[in-house]
Parts: C-alpha cells; sequence; structure tokens
C-alpha cells in the first residue's frame, strides 16, 4: 500500500491508500458497500457485481471489489443506477438459485426491496444432490456460482484441482472431470470448499442427514458400508497378497 | 471403450508437449479429429502430456460448442439460426433435414449424422447457409438431401461490390489470391518499405491516417500501437482477432478466404513496429476454409522469406501461429482470446489492466480485427495522405460493409466513409426484394441497434452513426422488409445471447437467459404490462453492470427496438 491518496464517496472525503480497491477505502470510512461472491481470502474476480458503484467519468458501473482508488475518484455507491444494478441482480438470482440457505442474500432482499417473483417465466437451475461421497453433499441448485470453491480447489489455497466447471452462461455448473464421483477425483477431502460456500451448495454429509431428520446411530449405520469399503480398500492396498 | 486406441493421439502429443497448457485447444481439436468426439481417456492423455489439471481439460471441453465429450454422428451438420439465415428460412430447412434423416432410417440403426442449429455462420450473403462437416453450403434450402450430406452442395464464392476496391482489390476473383499472384499485383512492397523505415515512424504513419479499429469498439490503431511500443519487456505479441462471429458479419472470412496475404503483411508490419517477435491468428473454428487459406498462406511466406529470421535481410524477426476456436462468440472479447489461446475457458478478464501492457501470456499486445490490418499495408504502401484522400476528417479511409436480409444483393461492398446509407442500399445493393419496402435494419449486429426510414439518409461514418444513435461496430447491415416480424428477431438475437454468454459474471449469466425467457413469451404475442419494466431493468443491468462487451451490449439492440417500435413490446 502506498501513499494516502483523497477521494470522495457519497460527499464524504475519504483518505485511502493507494492501490487499495473502492470496497477497502469505503470500508474503512465506515461507508457500507454489498458483496456476494467476494471473499476476504479469495481472489476476487468482480463476478457478482452486487459492489458495483457509479465513478464520476467511467460509462459503465464499477465492481468495487477489484477497481482500485484513484487520487481525486468521485464516487456514489447509492444512485438509481447502482440501484437499480443490485435489486434485479438479487431478483434474477431468486430465481435462478435456492436461496433458502443464504441469509445475508435474504437481507439484502430486503434492503433493496428486491421481488423475488419478479420473473415468472424464469427457469431455475435444479440439478439433483449429488451425494458421492462420505465427507459432503454437493446441491448445486442452491449454487450461486461465485467461484470459491473451484478457487480454493487450486491456487487460493489446496491446489488439488479436483473441480472446474462444466457447461457455459445460464448452464454453467461446478463439475469434477467428466462428472466423476468425487473419491475417483484428486480431491483431498480437506474440506476447504464447504468453508467458503456461502449459501449450503456444499455441505458437511452429517449436516445433511441431521437436518433430514436421521439420528446420529441412523447416520452411523448409513454410512458404515462407505467406511467399511474404505478401510478394505486401504488394507489392500498396504498387503497386496 | 477398452479397444480406444491412444497411439495416434499419443504421436501428436509428443509435439505439444514442450509447449503446455497453450497446445491445450490445438490438441482437442486433434483428438476430435481422430476419434470423431473427445473420450475420456484421450481428455486424460491430453492433461497429462500439457500438465493441465483433468477438472480443468474437461472445463475447456465443455466451454467450446464445437467439442463434444460424447459420441456424435459421422457427419455433423450445422444449420445457422440467426437473422439473416432465418429470413431465408433456415428454420424450415433444418426441420426438413430432420424429416429427411428420419425417413432415410425409420427404424434401423441411426443414421450417422449430427444435425445442429448453429449461430451466425459468416455466410450470411449465401443465406440459408449450413455448414456440413465444416464445409459451408450456400442456399441449402435450393439443394437436394443427397447433395447436401454428401458434401456436393453449391460452395459459396464472393459477393463483391460498391464503388471502391482498396481492401477488397485482391478479393471476388474465383479464387484464393496466392504469394506469387499476390506479389504480382505488387504484395509485400509495403512490408519491404516498413523494414527500411524505423517503426516508430510506421506508428506516426498509422496515427497520421486516422485509422481506427474495425472490429466494432474503434478504438485508434496507432495509439494502441505506440502504448505496447512503449510498454516494457522484450517479448511483445501482436494477435490478429479473426473470430468473426458478430452475427451478420462476414467481411473478414472473404478477405482471409480470397487475399490472405494482405492480412499476413499487414500482421508482420505490426509486429514490426510495436517489437513483437511472435504474431497468433486466431480463427473462429466454424470457418475452416480460412483457416486452410491463411495456414497455407503463412508456409507459402515462410518459405518465400516473408516470415522467419532476418525477413527480407534485415534485422527483424518473426513468425506467425495460427489457432482455432471452437465455438465461442465470447472468445471475439480480446482478452477472453488470450485466455482461449493460452488453453483456458473463455473467460474475459477484468481491465485494466489493458492488452497492451499485461495482454498474452501477460506480456504487452496488440490485437487487432483482420480489416483492420489489411488497412495496414495500404497506408505504408501510399501513406497517411493519400489514405486520407477518402472518407471523412474523423473517418478516413474505405469500409467494407456486409449487407444482408431482405436487400437484392446482399454482399460485401466497400465504400469511402461518408456514403449515405440509402446510397449503399438502394444504388449500391439493388434496394429492398422486389415488391417490398424498408422496415427497418439491424446496425452492427446482434450486439448493435435498429435503424429506421429515419435514418435512410444518415452518412456512413463513425460520427455520424454516433450522432444517429447507431453503431458502426463491424460493418454489419441486416435489412428487413415490412412483412418481418421483429419480435422473431429481437427474440433470435436473445437466444444468441443466451447461447453464448460465457456466464463468468452474473448480470450477463442470468440476465441473457431471462431477456430470452421474457422475449419467447412476448414472440408467442403474450405481451404482459409488467414485461416493459422487466426488459428494461434486465437490459441497462446488463449494460451498466456486465463485466465484458459482450453482457455490456446483449441487450442493446432490443432496447433500441423498444425505443423505436415500442407498440411491439406492450399489451394489445
Amino acid at each position: 500500500m502506498g501513499e494516502p491518496i483523497s477521494i470522495t464517496i457519497d460527499q464524504q472525503t475519504v483518505q485511502a491508500a493507494a492501490g487499495s480497491t473502492i470496497l477497502e477505502a469505503a470500508r474503512q470510512a465506515g461507508i457500507h458497500i454489498p458483496t456476494i461472491c467476494y471473499h476476504d481470502y479469495c481472489t476476487a474476480n468482480g463476478l457478482c457485481r452486487i459492489c458495483v458503484v457509479d465513478v464520476e467519468g467511467s460509462r459503465t458501473l464499477q465492481p468495487a471489489c477489484v477497481v482500485q482508488v484513484q487520487d481525486g475518484m468521485v464516487i456514489h455507491t447509492r444512485t438509481e443506477r447502482v440501484i437499480r444494478s443490485r435489486r434485479t441482480i438479487l431478483e434474477m438470482l431468486a430465481s435462478s438459485v435456492n436461496l433458502s440457505e443464504a441469509p445475508e442474500i435474504q437481507d439484502l432482499f430486503n434492503q433493496y426491496h428486491s421481488d423475488a417473483s419478479r420473473f415468472p417465466d424464469a427457469e431455475p437451475r435444479h440439478p439433483a444432490v449429488i451425494d458421492d461421497n462420505p465427507m459432503y453433499i454437493r446441491d448445486y441448485a442452491k449454487c450461486i456460482l461465485c467461484w470459491r470453491c473451484v478457487q480454493v480447489c487450486a491456487e487460493d489455497a489446496q491446489f488439488t484441482f479436483a473441480i472446474n466447471f462444466s457447461g457455459r452462461g445460464y448452464e454453467t455448473q461446478i463439475s469434477t472431470f467428466y462428472e466423476i464421483p468425487m473419491p475417483e477425483s484428486t480431491c483431498v477431502f480437506c474440506g476447504q470448499c464447504v468453508g467458503v460456500c456461502p449459501t449450503g451448495a456444499l455441505k458437511p454429509k452429517r449436516q445433511w442427514l441431521l437436518e433430514m431428520g436421521y439420528t446420529p446411530d441412523e447416520i452411523m449405520s448409513l454410512t458404515r458400508s462407505q467406511r467399511q469399503r474404505r478401510k478394505r480398500r486401504e488394507e489392500i492396498s498396504q498387503n497386496p497378497a | 471403450m477398452a479397444d480406444l486406441d491412444l497411439s495416434p493421439l499419443l504421436q501428436r502429443l509428443e509435439g505439444y508437449r514442450p509447449l503446455g497448457r497453450t497446445a491445450l485447444l490445438p490438441a482437442l481439436h486433434d483428438a476430435q479429429n481422430i476419434y470423431g468426439y473427445i473420450p475420456q481417456p484421450a481428455a486424460e492423455a491430453i492433461g497429462r502430456a500439457l500438465n493441465v489439471p483433468l477438472a480443468d481439460v474437461y472445463g475447456v471441453i465443455e466451454f467450446y460448442s464445437l467439442f463434444y465429450s460424447q459420441p456424435i454422428g459421422k457427419t455433423v451438420i450445422h444449420v445457422c439460426n440467426d437473422p439473416a439465415c432465418a429470413l431465408a428460412g433456415s428454420e424450415t430447412l433444418f426441420k426438413q433435414i430432420r424429416f429427411q434423416q428420419e425417413m432415410v432410417s425409420p427404424n434401423g440403426p441411426p443414421s450417422s449424422l449430427t444435425i445442429e442449429m448453429a449461430p451466425c455462420l459468416g455466410l450470411c450473403e449465401h443465406a440459408p447457409a449450413i455448414l456440413v462437416q465444416g464445409q459451408p453450403v450456400a442456399r441449402a434450402n435450393r439443394q437436394s438431401w443427397q447433395d447436401l450430406v454428401s458434401g456436393k452442395g453449391e460452395r459459396p464464392s464472393s459477393v463483391l461490390g460498391g464503388t471502391v476496391s482498396i481492401l477488397t482489390a485482391n478479393c471476388g476473383l474465383g479464387h484464393t489470391v496466392e504469394l506469387s499472384e499476390y506479389l504480382d499485383l505488387g504484395g509485400y512492397q509495403a512490408l519491404r518499405k516498413a523494414l527500411n523505415t524505423p517503426s516508430r515512424h510506421i506508428i506516426e504513419e498509422i496515427k497520421a491516417a486516422g485509422l481506427v479499429g474495425r472490429g466494432g469498439a474503434a478504438f485508434p490503431t496507432g495509439v494502441k500501437w505506440e502504448s505496447a511500443a512503449n510498454a516494457p519487456g522484450d517479448i511483445k505479441y501482436v494477435v490478429c482477432n479473426a473470430d468473426e462471429a458478430e452475427p451478420g458479419t462476414f467481411k473478414d472470412r472473404v478477405l482471409m478466404e480470397d487475399d490472405p496475404h494482405s492480412i499476413l503483411e499487414g500482421i508482420i508490419i505490426a509486429g514490426y513496429a510495436v517489437g513483437a517477435k511472435k504474431g497468433y491468428i486466431y480463427i473462429r473454428g466454424e470457418y475452416l476454409l480460412p483457416y486452410e487459406a491463411m495456414k497455407k498462406a503463412v508456409e507459402d511466406a515462410r518459405e518465400a522469406g516473408f516470415l522467419g529470421n532476418n525477413i527480407l535481410d534485415s534485422d527483424f524477426t518473426f513468425d506467425i501461429e495460427i489457432r482455432r476456436g471452437a465455438g465461442a462468440y465470447i472468445c471475439g472479447e480480446e482478452t477472453a482470446l488470450f485466455e482461449s489461446i493460452e488453453g483456458k475457458r473463455g473467460f474475459p478478464r477484468l481491465k485494466p489492466p489493458f492488452p497492451t501492457t499485461h495482454g498474452l501470456f501477460g506480456k504487452p499486445t496488440v490485437i487487432n480485427n483482420v480489416e483492420t490490418l489489411a488497412n495496414v499495408p495500404v497506408i505504408i504502401r501510399k501513406g497517411a495522405a493519400h489514405y486520407r484522400k477518402l472518407g471523412t476528417p474523423k473517418s478516413p479511409g474505405s469500409k467494407l460493409f456486409c449487407l444482408s436480409g431482405d436487400v437484392v444483393r446482399p454482399g460485401l461492398y466497400e465504400v469511402p466513409f461518408g456514403v449515405p446509407f440509402h446510397h449503399l442500399l438502394y444504388d449500391l445493393a439493388g434496394g429492398v426484394r422486389p415488391g417490398h419496402h424498408f422496415q427497418a435494419a439491424l446496425f452492427g449486429g446482434a450486439a448493435g441497434a435498429f435503424a429506421t426510414q429515419d435514418h435512410l439518409n444518415v452518412r456512413l461514418t463513425f460520427e455520424d452513426l454516433k450522432e444517429a444513435g447507431l453503431p458502426l461496430g463491424s460493418g454489419v447491415i441486416t435489412v428487413f422488409d415490412e412483412t418481418r416480424d421483429l419480435r422473431d428477431i429481437c427474440l433470435r438475437l436473445a437466444r444468441f445471447f443466451a447461447e453464448e454468454s460465457c456466464g463468468k459474471c452474473y448480470p450477463c449469466q442470468m440476465g441473457t437467459q431471462r431477456q430470452l425467457e421474457v422475449m419467447e413469451r412476448i414472440a408467442r404475442g403474450d405481451v404482459r404490462q409488467e414485461d416493459w419494466q422487466r426488459l428494461q431493468d434486465v437490459g441497462w443491468t446488463m449494460t451498466d453492470s456486465s463485466l465484458c462487451g459482450l453482457g455490456q451490449t446483449a441487450a442493446s439492440a432490443i432496447l433500441s427496438a423498444m425505443k423505436h417500435f415500442p407498440h411491439l413490446f406492450q399489451p394489445a
């Protein structure tokens, strides 16, 4: 971070370190800019565009999470254009994804007076739950494509590269190589993807089963065969004879 | 699967291995050529040879619509489904081919044929057009099923018109101008002249000529070159953007097929001017013939010493590699194109940093459209002052316009900047098809805007069109007569963007889909009161907040249709 520079956010003069983003500068000044895909410990890609702000002199709105402050920059965080984009993005999300386990996004809904049923023609994304390993389930009907899981699986943390994307555009989904089950992939079950998932699309299997009403004992017996199979595999690999 | 013979692929992979990930698309093309699709073991072998994570290999296969992870027919037919071909009956054609296929194999084994609807194939002057195994067929509705599937369909030949022939001087001869003929026609003299001129002077000459980019963004070419030339670093690249995919555009295809060396000459001069040693030509996957023409041209130029070490006995060393896309409109976006060359999904990057400092492989890069580069030898050969004799002070030179749709003579027209639209449409292209009159024209393709009767007198320059609220874009003009349902055209444009959105940023990923869903209902005639505000909100959210130019223009045509023809979007 370099020398402090002076910018204006919502008529307020703010000192910010050169090289900091608009989001960081606003946070320091106590001005709240909403975010969805942004995570402090993941590479910011400017995907969700909820953090867009109006920067004087710019043709389009600018994503606060990645755009760096410039000396003399004049920023408006709540213009009509900004509000329209944020509200519409939220409404489109609600018509695409199951947000029932995303309380932070639901809060934004109230703040921006979004109408969850704005798009009656909308076809939501509703792939089936993938339950292919004993550690976590993948419910991509809840996935908002924030990319955090793909990033922590790759260069942002684990360097495992078990997941990437299938499809493109609206049909994009997180996927393993040729959609193989997770245990056949390079996944090491570190659980970091589960930890960064903001919407409950990735969930510990035990939590998932508990939520469905299974008792701990039932869960033990349900997953026993999986555990035993793994144990057998390990024994065989140690003792091929 | 067990009997899959990987040896032919492994042989190819030996050559690619040292290149690493950048060879991913070429390797996937090879695998698909060998096996007809990309079987899982082949993808695995490719990932291991190029050191690319397997999940990433699959991610790349899945991104590009011409790569198939599942078996498909031995023969693949792509039927263009975008406005110009739709006006000529592509939808009926598609159904007929499907029907014929079912007749051929009612119960027996399915005929080994895959028939797909495709985005604009860049053959709009030959509508309705199809590709059979990548080979273009013109006016496919007038040909028999047997001719179509056996590859005996009518081959398109260039249709040229206009009042000047500067960029198209060597086009429309009925064949590709090869090296010897190009030299006879004065080819590579500009390169010879350039190599005897300090590179700074070349950039000054391009700036003085006032050349601006012809791909759609109209950025001053000389400024771009200067910025890359001044950028720190020894390794720099020149990239020719031949990913022409804007619906209605076919100018770059004609230039590449008819006069490939003029483009090469432009690229080599650009490389010399900015200090690059390597150039890339990225050609869209659907353009097989332009690819073959450019490939031969590069080989011949290398053989003759116009590429390689010490070109024409100078100190300048430069070579060119050709890359094929694989079905992704987004790769025409410059940073998405870099990602694609680097062997990744074609996701556009955040800007800044800009390509002139952080481009291909993170190095300073000049990326120019085919037509832009074709202007370069013209400017260098005769000088900026001569070049400026045509056109207007703010839009110097000549421009290629791709006219298609309901016109008497669809084709590629070269005119000086500044001629009125009606001159191009009525005097040169013969006007609207007989018995009908002008309703509207789409300027700039899917990412463009509609012109109405009121625009017929507009002069075709950057400044006049800007004032009229019309984009010049890449020079597309698709004409619609009074019988055409513009709602259907808007639906097609909406479908195009929903198919081609990369899915990276939310406004475009979901906005193109929501726009399509609303347009599907409106095109059926079921228009609701709230649709107006729905389309406006989705449209402006994409325009204001999307990450790249695709999303920022994905609502442009529909918003302009709402402005000029509001009744189409309101309940009866």
